[in-house]
């Protein structure tokens, strides 16, 4: 009832996504594919091919000034003063207390830092980012009317380059995972959420929406965030909200590689020791026999509760249910509750579905 | 557009009955249902025999999106399961009310029918939760 009356928000690639047959979804108050006729056919087509997504409702966060690099060092978990510029990095940024407030991406560029946040996180991230900022010289800036666009699958390349021209099709095809270059207004990285290759470019909303329909052209199926979360789960990465939040430490969501300790005062780093998770761990958990894991169900080592699920679905490559848990202890053998039922499911090495294991060419 | 067929009663939850010559009730979800669903990639189904009670939930269907508990439109007895479900559940994308039929009820009490929706109120109620 609440959301009813609320107008939900659109990306400047709303029309697009209505031709093309999308089913739209309240996605934390924007109106977002969650697909275009079939979940499971769009996520084999970034496994086996190539797809197109609309990211723009992610949080652009454009970060500059004298004490950029500085403050960024004391914001964020991973340190940004030793990526250089055009490659981009993996960060958390930690409350006082070592919980994550969120994931990010930051890319290195020539003029500042460029963030992308969470779209849900939005308000919470900006109000402590600027809270932060008060003893830096620094600018945060939140530019309007840009559209993020992921392309992604074996074939992200090949179609990329077909739609790109001169020297940007060179650049593209020259970048190596996490590397980015800026053209005109163009931001260009190679980066993404499906365990694919991909690029990820950031670009003004008229040339955006160009761009979305060259690339449909050249061959690219647009995908919605129904697989976008298949996509991401099978290649083991967590999603801020499930598999990780404020009462999460980094290290109970397998993510203590994006925590650099080195001799930075990072906001969080003192509370990491003491954190009431720091035991917890991750896994990826594969369901035994028919089914789907859910968010929420509960893990138990004979009738003890041990864990939860953090995120579940149905896996459509390898045609089972799976997905990512937070344990609180070691076990030898796992069983899960659905519906009050005990079913068993197996300890996987992540992630699930290792990159271009898949690919048909 | 979604499929509401003339000769079915529906619940609002979305679960289709029909009559048999027999007296008979079979049981599925309806193509809105399906739709709104996604892939469905598991059902659960009773078990034959298992006695139940209008409202009850019996059965349980999952899509890639979302698990959703599928209702006894009536009460009485379960006498028939539909098994290629859980070898092919996406049939109920591909035909929710002919091949995907969840479960048949001997019913106890057939009056119980009278109070299902009519194929017209049920398509007003689709309609309603579209916009």
């Amino acid at each position: 009832m609440g959301n009813h009356f609320m107008t939900l928000r659109h990306t400047p690639l709303i029309d697009c996504h209505r031709q093309d047959g999308a089913k739209l979804v309240d996605f934390s108050g924007w109106e977002m594919p969650i697909h275009y006729g079939s979940q499971i056919e769009e996520h084999h087509q970034v496994r086996q091919n190539v797809g197109l997504f609309d990211v723009s409702h992610m949080t652009v966060v454009d970060v500059a000034g004298t004490d950029a690099e500085a403050y960024l060092s004391r914001l964020l978990s991973n340190n940004v003063t030793k990526v250089p510029v055009g490659k981009a990095v993996y960060s958390a940024m930690l409350n006082h207390d070592g919980g994550i407030l969120d994931d990010l991406i930051v890319y290195r560029l020539a003029t500042g830092c460029r963030l992308v946040v969470n779209c849900a996180t939005r308000e919470k991230d900006l109000e402590w980012m600027r809270l932060q900022a008060a003893s830096f010289e620094v600018s945060i800036e939140t530019p309007e009317d840009y559209v993020i666009l992921a392309v992604q699958g074996p074939n992200s390349l090949k179609v990329l380059r077909q739609v790109l021209v001169g020297a940007e099709s060179q650049l593209a095809a020259k970048l190596k995972p996490f590397e980015c270059f800026v053209s005109g207004s163009r931001l260009i990285a190679r980066t993404g959420y499906t365990g694919e290759s991909g690029f990820e470019c950031i670009v003004d909303a008229a040339d955006g929406i160009e761009l979305w329909q060259s690339l449909r052209r050249a061959g690219a199926a647009p995908i919605g965030l129904g697989a976008r979360d298949t996509l991401r789960l099978e290649a083991g990465m967590n999603l801020y909200g499930q598999d990780m939040d404020e009462e999460t430490c980094p290290s109970a969501a397998n993510l203590s590689w994006t925590v650099a300790l080195d001799d930075r005062a990072f906001i969080g780093r003192a509370g990491l020791s003491d954190h009431p998770r720091r035991d917890a761990r991750q896994i990826g958990v594969k369901l035994i026999g028919r089914g789907v894991l859910r968010s929420g169900y509960p893990l138990v080592e004979g009738d003890e509760v041990v864990g939860v699920m953090t995120s579940g679905a149905f896996s459509p490559t390898l045609e089972c249910g799976i997905g990512l848990a937070r344990i609180d202890k070691e076990v030898a053998s796992l069983a899960v509750e659905i519906r009050g039922k005990r079913q068993p499911v197996e300890v996987m090495t992540l992630p699930f579905v290792p990159r271009g294991q898949f690919a048909s060419s | 557009m979604t499929e509401v067929r003339n000769e079915l009663k529906y619940l609002d939850s979305h679960e289709w009955a029909r009559r048999e010559e027999d007296g008979r009730i079979v049981v599925g979800i309806s193509d809105h249902a399906q739709d709104a669903l996604g892939d469905v990639v598991f059902v659960e189904l009773p078990e034959v025999g298992r006695v139940v009670s209008a409202r009850e939930e019996v059965a349980v269907v999952e899509s890639v999106k979302a698990a959703s508990d599928i209702y006894a439109p009536i009460s009485g007895t379960i006498s028939a399961i539909n098994e290629r479900l859980v070898d092919e559940p996406e049939l109920v994308n591909e035909s929710p009310y002919d091949d995907a039929w969840f479960f048949v009820i001997e019913p106890s009490d057939v009056a119980e029918m009278d109070a299902l929706l009519s194929a017209d109120d049920y398509s007003a109620l689709c309609d309603a939760s579209d916009h």
